[in-house]
Parts: C-alpha cells; structure tokens; sequence
C-alpha cells in the first residue's frame, strides 16, 4: 500500500516535471528573449535565467537517470532551444555536462571492470580525433547550420531510441583478427544469473569506423554520444549489452575531454551557464536514481522520446527561421 | 564466498585511480571557485549585471565585446591566455574546467610505460598517440575561425 503511494508520488512528480519541460511556455520563453533582444547594460534581473536553468537541468538529471540517457543528449536540445544562451556555449556547457557524467562515473565502472580500457583505447583514439575536427567545424560553420543539422541529428537519435535493440550478451561465434591480436576480451560476473561471462568482439573495423561519425557528432553538437556508442558496441561489435554501456560511459571521458578543449581554446565557457548546469544535472542524478526504484522506465523511455522530438523540431525550425523560413507557429 | 576472475588489469586499475582523483580535486575546485565568483570574492572581468548582455551572442562576438569593454587587449582572450586572468572570479572558473579536461591525458601519460614494460606494444602505442592528440587539442594550435 505504501509502496503504491510511493509509486503514484513519484510517477506524478516524474510526470509534472516533463509536462512543465514540454510546455510551450519554454518556447514563448525563448521568443521573448530573442524579440527584446539583450538589455543595453545592467540587467538587475540576469540572476533569473542561472536559477531556471539550475531548475531545468535538476530535473533533467532525474530524467536522465530514469530514461537511461546521458545528460548532454537532453542538455544541448532543450538548452538550445528554450534558453537565451548562444548555442556556442550551450554546446561548450554539453561537453562538460556530458564530461563531468562520465568522470563521475568512470573510475568505478574501471574499477569494477565493467568498462574495458583495452576495447575504448581504439575506439577513443578514432572517435576523439573526429571530435576535435567536429568541434572545429561547429564552431566554423554559421550558427543556423549548426541548429539545422542539430535539430536532425535530435530526430535521427529519436528514430534510434525507437527501432533499436538491445542484446544483452550477443551471440559472437569468433573473434576477428583484429580483437583477437588486440586482446580485446574480458570477463565479468553476472548477478542475475550467478556465472562468470567470458565475452570477445568482432566486427571490430566496421565498428571502429563508425565512431569516425559518432566522434564527429559528439564534437560537433556537444552532445555526448552513448545514444550511439551502446548500439555500435553492443550490437554490431558484440560485447555484451553491460560492458558496451559500461565502456560507452567511460569512453565520454576522452571523447568530451578533446572537444571540450577546443571549446575552452575557443573561450566558448560562461561559468554562470555550466556551473549551475552541472550542479543540477549531479543533484538530478542523485534523486533520479532515488527514484529510479519506483519509476516506470517505459513511460520515462517515452516522455524522454517526446521531450526529444520536441527539442529536435525546436532546433530545426530556430535554425529554418534564421534562414528566413518562418514555422514558428508550429511550435 | 565464491571467487571470480573478474579483476581489471593493472593499467586499468592505475588510470582509473588517477581519474577519480583529476575528478575529484576539479569539482571541488569548481564549486571552490563558482562560490568565490558569485559571492564577490573576487571580481569578475564580466559584471555580473553584465553578462546576460553577452551569453546570447556568438562566441566571437563576445570575445571581442568583453576584449573591448573590459581587457583591452591587443589579441582575443583565447587559448591559454585565461592564465593571466586567473585572479578574476568568473575566469577563475577555467582552472577546474581544464582539470577535469586534463586528467585524461595525465592518465594516459601514466599508463604508457607500463603497456610497454608488459610488451603490449599495440595498446602503448594507441595510449600514446591519444596522449599526443589530447595534448594537441589542449594546446591551443588547432585554432578555428569563428563563424
């Protein structure tokens, strides 16, 4: 009985926050700002935006958790979108909302052996390199193509979340040459099923190739990249669907660490947009996994789904309107 | 109580120790410097009142609005060049920022000798040239043109 109310309590908070971050009132809240543009000098009131983004990044930190995707992949969309701030440091902050997600987390997934330096250490040579020059070319490209392509890349990552599978120990008949000559192999304990689960990769050039795009896109946009990582490692290189989350989240660390560095060269860092950020998106993780006990992760899945197809178009129709293509009242 | 064979190698286990402690020593420092910012302690280059003005323009844009207004320096503060404004609160915040950016390539650095000493050349290797390529992208000379 109590664990009902409990449930319904953290269904109905779960529900209030995503219904207050798909309301269309984030939207009008970011037309206002671009109609009056920035105040000519001393803005009594520029503390108000630092606390509403510290609101919204707590709540997206919960929503995080439950619905089983990084922070920097909801951070930079409804950010971007919904927010006064220029999508230069909207995407130098997603690094390090991403980065600081995956520092925090990667020393135990080591530890525990869960994360596999041998299979990230070729993975993060291909995909960091393709984050800096990703990182270069957003920065180089006008801003409206950045949005445009943002608010694609938001789509095609809501396809993903719809259509793609998960393994949770794929059939891998044999290693290639290339894992094998490399040791990519491990071993970790399965609780559930009280057994020692030896796991090997294959696929690994194909594999290795795609993260020529995936760190190209986690540079580009800021966003981080485990919406990716976990399919490509899981799926099309085989390992196991806890060591390719484990490896994915660990392997945020290097690939957000060489884009951020051209973001910070670049001075594309405000603290008071980041730090408010990443203090909210750690105190959202810490009750996300709190509640992550009586939430129901389908409907979290769906609502982070929603929030995305939402954030996506935001960006598509704010880059298509720079362009002079109106679709504002879309949205 | 049964045994398993699961433990992380030793480089494994090396990096993830130095990364815990990158991690932990650059948060502690972020919120160290955040609060000396926001509570006055130490004063911005940017007002506060001020920097709403900013954060919606483009990073250019800002850097050279903040460059006239406040700097007047003869080159854009970019690069490494937050160094000199160390003693300002809001470009304080850059030290952990490059903390938490910079501990990987420490852990890489590290784990090196001993991916050799074990003749695992291929993985020494790899860890080296992202070793470089960190440190490339740190250092300031892959500069872009901004939009």
């Amino acid at each position: 009985m109590q664990g009902n109310i409990k449930e319904k309590a953290g269904m109905l908070f779960v529900s209030c926050m995503c219904a207050i971050m798909l309301s269309p009132a984030w939207a009008l809240a970011s037309e206002a700002v671009e109609m009056a543009q920035v105040p000519a000098a001393g803005d009594p009131g520029w503390w108000k935006w630092p606390v509403i983004l510290l609101f919204v990044t707590f709540v997206m930190g919960i929503i995080a958790v439950l619905g089983g995707v990084g922070g920097g992949v909801l951070f930079v969309p409804i950010i971007g979108g919904f927010f006064p701030f220029h999508l230069d440091f909207v995407r130098g902050a997603g690094l390090l909302v991403a980065l600081c997600g995956s520092l925090a987390a990667g020393p135990g997934l080591l530890k525990a052996n869960l994360a596999s330096l041998r299979l990230a250490l070729p993975v993060a040579l291909i995909a960091s390199t393709m984050a800096i020059i990703g990182a270069m070319v957003g920065l180089a490209l006008p801003t409206h193509i950045v949005q445009l392509a943002l608010g694609g890349t938001i789509l095609g990552i809501v396809a993903i979340m719809l259509t793609a599978k998960k393994s949770t120990v794929p059939v891998v008949p044999q290693a290639d040459a290339l894992s094998t000559a490399l040791r990519i192999t491990g071993v970790f304990y399965e609780p559930t099923s009280k057994e020692e689960i030896n796991w090997k990769i294959h696929r690994t050039i194909p594999g290795l190739l795609t993260f020529i795009i995936i760190g190209f896109m986690a540079g580009m946009f800021g966003l981080g990249a485990g919406w990716a990582n976990v399919p490509v490692l899981n799926l099309m290189m085989g390992a196991p669907l806890k060591i390719s989350v484990a490896t994915s989240k660990f392997l945020l660390s290097i690939t957000d660490t060489s884009a951020a560095w051209i973001y910070l060269n670049k001075g594309c860092l405000i603290p008071m947009i980041v730090v408010p950020s990443l203090i909210g998106i750690m105190l959202g993780s810490f009750v996300g996994v709190r509640l992550l006990k009586v939430a129901k992760p389908t409907f979290i899945r769906w609502m982070v789904i929603v929030i995305l197809l939402f954030a996506g178009l935001k960006a598509v129709q704010k880059g298509l309107s720079t362009m002079g293509i109106n679709l504002s009242s879309l949205f | 109580m049964s045994h398993h064979n699961t433990q992380a190698t030793e480089e494994q286990v090396q990096y993830a120790a130095i990364l815990e402690k990158g991690m932990f020593a650059g948060l502690a420092l972020m919120i160290i410097a955040f609060a000396l910012y926001v509570l006055g302690v130490l004063p911005p280059v940017v007002p506060l009142n001020e920097i709403s003005t900013y954060w919606s323009t483009p990073v250019h844009d800002y850097l050279v609005a903040i460059n006239t207004n406040f700097l007047h320096w003869d080159h854009l503060p970019t690069g490494w060049s937050w160094m000199h404004l160390l003693g300002y609160g809001d470009f304080l915040n850059f030290l952990p920022v490059a903390i938490l950016s910079g501990v990987t390539i420490l852990c890489y650095i590290v784990i090196t000798p001993g991916l050799f000493a074990r003749k695992d050349k291929a993985m020494a290797f790899m860890a080296m040239a992202e070793a470089v390529i960190l440190t490339l992208a740190a250092s300031g000379v892959l500069s872009v043109s901004g939009h």
